[in-house]
């Protein structure tokens, strides 16, 4: 784990405390924080201005509901690419400027760019790849999820 | 789904708010109670249409730097069962089964794993390995080296959604 420029460790087990706590069951009580809070032995304004910070350290992506948009309606895509290394600054921004582009990772293969496309229609996903493939002249390849066999996106923080 | 549904779908797309009666301050802003609100996300998780509320980490930063997608070209007539199993392995955070593209991609299974560093990703990838047998013709691990982007999905349209898990 980096340090901060105070040399504080970035997280303290205060943090990591919260973030094996709070990645699931949140409760759906009149004062949920202040129910959290007690149950890990912090205030209500301690637990709130440590999930601030966590979220404005980017160590929190988010906190709130997970949906699954395919219930809702939508449709939520893995697609790659295969990019020239030469090429590749131009690419991303053409791929990361589409709003539908929800996350986009580079991975060690050749396919070396994979990105979730999220979609408020399932046509929509056909019109995003259309999208990428006109803007960067590449192929798209997309590998919907055909069966789910498990999603737990629970983990433990952990020390380097 | 209803409007009211959507429109708390649109209200919370960027997070729950951090006040001591968020529940409260989203029927302010949707018209309608706190009680009310409680319910149809109760509903919502019952439903499916939420999985869960909590936070989502940023894998690196909570000491997960070696993230590895492990994918597997496996029997497409033993891949459901042997799915099922791979989920249920400690370390596993996701497990789908998604089509290949010929000439470019032949693993079906597809499994995410998380680790303090590539030993403990590649350990996970041999316990697969071991499992899948010879119903596993080859397999690879896909290491992510950068995060480019993870936003969620932001839409403003009425009707729209919301981000959903990677």
């Amino acid at each position: 784990m980096s340090e901060s420029p105070r040399g504080k460790p970035v997280l303290d087990a205060v943090d990591r405390a919260i973030i094996d706590q709070m990645q699931g069951d949140f409760p759906l009580s009149d004062q949920p924080y202040a129910e959290v809070a007690g149950q890990l032995g912090l205030s209500e304004n301690e637990l709130l201005e440590r999930l601030q910070s966590l979220l404005a350290r980017r160590i929190l992506t988010r906190f709130g509901p997970m949906f699954q948009v395919e219930r809702l309606g939508g449709a939520f895509v893995l697609a790659a690419m295969q990019v020239p290394e030469s090429d590749w600054e131009r690419v991303l921004q053409a791929v990361n400027a589409l709003p539908q582009v929800a996350h986009n990772y580079r991975r060690t293969h050749a396919l070396n760019m994979w990105f979730v496309l999220a979609t408020e229609t399932p046509e929509g996903i056909a019109a995003a790849i259309a999208a990428i493939e006109s803007a960067t002249g590449l192929p798209v390849f997309a590998f919907p999820k055909e069966r789910e066999y498990f999603v737990e996106m629970k983990l433990a923080s952990r020390g380097a | 789904m209803d409007d009211l549904d959507r429109a708390l779908v649109l209200a919370t797309q960027q997070g729950l708010p951090l006040v001591a009666k968020p529940y409260d301050l989203l029927g302010e802003q949707l018209g309608v109670s706190g009680a009310e609100i409680r319910q149809r996300l109760a509903a919502m998780l019952q439903h499916g249409e939420i999985r869960r509320i909590g936070a989502v980490p940023n894998h690196y930063a909570i000491g997960y730097t070696a993230n590895g997608m492990s994918v597997w070209d496996v029997d497409d007539a033993e891949v459901d069962v042997l799915g099922g199993w791979v989920g249920a392995l400690p370390g596993v955070s996701h497990c789908y089964r998604r089509p290949r593209a010929p000439g470019v991609w032949r693993y079906n299974l597809f499994a995410m794993l998380h680790g303090r560093n590539r030993a403990e990703v590649e350990l996970q990838t041999e316990r697969l390995r071991e499992l899948l047998g010879s119903a596993c013709r080859a397999h690879d691990i896909l290491y992510s080296s950068a995060i480019l982007k993870k936003t969620g999905l932001r839409l403003a349209r009425p009707g729209g959604l919301a981000p959903a898990e990677s």
